[in-house]
């Protein structure tokens, strides 16, 4: 069989047998993004963990990418490694984050947070994988993720729930700003 | 097998434009800082006013031994000045030169550079945390304070353009531009350039490298190479932040005239002059202190931002 009519028929009936390139390409930056996390929250240098969660939000930006959901990949990056990390990296070097293993940074919380990491795990993967079983994304033909068409849909069919978010984001804004404002001892309103 | 060719020979151009450009930025800034100060500046090498002069400085910097301190964390330490030149290289790509002349086309192209851009300022982190050095750790935080407080003007401003074009490429941005929108949109123009300068840590904005204060901030404990990759990206910076500045706000490719084949002239040019300004600004300002730095971000740059959305949302509305 050729190659064109073997593609042919895999466009026409996907499955899990006969990956494409790209599939390939999902699952194995899929592994890396995993393995970087794992790394993240088990080594003992606490930059080391910032700087492999960049590695683990970066692989999730690729991700998107491979998904043809240019735009969201694009703020993942604007948003988490553009901000978050700087954030993060910026409160840690003001601990005095020191150069090589901190002993002190192991919880007793350890087994409590692997039950709960991976009951969280399970129930994801067990919700998406059964909610999108049969669906399946046509990557050949024309973007489905493009500025354009998550711009339509955000604002079309999910503005309340996109309202509402930005309603809570503001909520949080307020609520930061209060208690950042603390009066110094002895003074009256 | 020619869409291969085309696009290795698109890319290949972008990775020359990226080794040249900043070097005649850097070779611009020795001369015109110079003769605004009274003086001459590089003179002899290469012969003809000093023009080898960065090429010399390149090869000084190789023969150079790559120190890394005892106390330092060695992967991090290496790995920093690639995490702060690569960045730049992936914006080249995607500033658009002349009609169809642009490394690749990116869908989302303002959110692209902007994204990719912040992503640089993680190298000078690195270098700062990794340098086990008190300057380095301070030039770090500053450089971290200075990024959290200038991405967010810089984003508003870039997003006025992208309301005002109705699209968020930057191949998209400058098909929908008219003259009329430089006045138009010329205070988002403003903080868009102010705060690409401090994302960069340009003069006046110099503060985490202060070499009065903290040496030269995260990049104290560099030598030869690794030093050189940072200084290289500092200039890069500039042609990016000029590059964007002119695809957005100046109408890049266009021009009073010429605009079928001399697109790539006109571009050029206005990168040149932004490029001009940026080294005039640094001989001409005393640097901001850092409590002036903050408040010129969050009580002028932001509210000028909003207002230009503002603007732009109502004169869009008025004119559609």
């Amino acid at each position: 069989m050729n190659l064109a009519a073997q593609a042919a028929q895999t466009a026409q009936s996907p499955g899990f047998l006969s990956p494409s390139g790209v599939e390939v390409a999902f699952l194995l930056v899929g592994l890396v993004t995993l393995g970087a996390a794992v790394v993240s929250v088990t080594t003992k240098q606490l930059v080391h963990a910032a700087l492999w969660l960049v590695v683990a939000l970066g692989g999730l930006a690729v991700e998107y990418l491979l998904l043809t959901a240019e735009f969201i990949a694009w703020v993942q990056v604007l948003i988490y490694v553009g901000s978050v990390v700087v954030l993060l990296l910026f409160g840690l070097m003001l601990t005095k984050a020191p150069i090589g293993r901190s002993p002190d940074a192991d919880s007793a919380n350890r087994p409590v947070a692997l039950a709960v990491a991976t009951a969280a795990a399970a129930a994801l993967v067990w919700v998406v994988a059964d909610a999108f079983r049969t669906t399946w994304i046509e990557l050949d033909g024309p973007a489905r993720g493009t500025t354009g068409v998550t711009g339509e849909i955000l604002f079309r069919h999910w503005v309340l729930p996109f309202e509402a978010l930005s309603v809570l984001l503001l909520a949080a804004l307020v609520g930061a700003i209060v208690l950042s404002r603390k009066k110094p001892e002895g003074e009256r309103d | 097998m020619n869409d291969a060719l085309d696009v290795a020979v698109r890319l290949l151009l972008v990775f020359v434009a990226f080794l040249v450009l900043p070097l005649v930025v850097g070779q611009t800034e020795h001369k015109v800082m110079a003769h605004m100060q009274g003086r001459l500046g590089p003179m002899y090498a290469g012969g003809f006013h000093g023009w080898a002069q960065l090429v010399a400085d390149g090869v000084k910097f190789a023969q150079k031994e790559d120190v890394v301190p005892k106390d330092a964390d060695r992967r991090v330490f290496q790995l920093a000045p690639a995490v702060a030149l690569l960045p730049y290289l992936l914006v080249l790509v995607a500033i658009p030169v002349a009609p169809g002349s642009v490394g690749a086309v990116v869908d989302a192209g303002i959110f692209f550079a902007l994204a990719v851009m912040g992503v640089g300022v993680l190298g000078s982190l690195m270098a700062g945390w990794a340098s086990a050095n008190k300057f380095s750790l301070l030039g770090g935080l500053r450089t971290a304070a200075q990024l959290l407080a200038y991405e967010l003007p810089m984003l508003l401003a870039a997003a006025s353009v992208a309301m005002a074009a109705g699209t968020v490429s930057l191949t998209g941005v400058l098909d929908a531009f008219e003259w009329w929108w430089v006045p138009w949109q010329i205070v988002g123009a403003l903080v868009f350039f102010v705060a690409g300068l401090a994302e960069l840590q340009r003069p006046p904005f110099d503060m985490p490298v202060a070499d009065s204060e903290i040496i030269f901030g995260a990049y104290t404990e560099y030598t030869g190479l690794r030093f050189a990759l940072f200084l290289l990206a500092e200039y890069a910076g500039i042609v990016v932040l000029c590059g964007l500045t002119t695809v957005l706000f100046l109408g890049g490719w266009h021009g009073p005239w010429g605009a079928d084949g001399l697109g790539w002239v006109w571009t050029l040019l206005k990168t040149a002059a932004l490029a001009f300004v940026v080294i005039w600004l640094r001989v001409s300002y005393p640097r901001l202190r850092e409590d002036q730095l903050q408040k010129l971000a969050w009580t002028t740059l932001v509210p000028l931002a909003l207002a230009q959305i503002a603007l732009t949302g109502i004169v869009k509305v008025a004119i559609s």
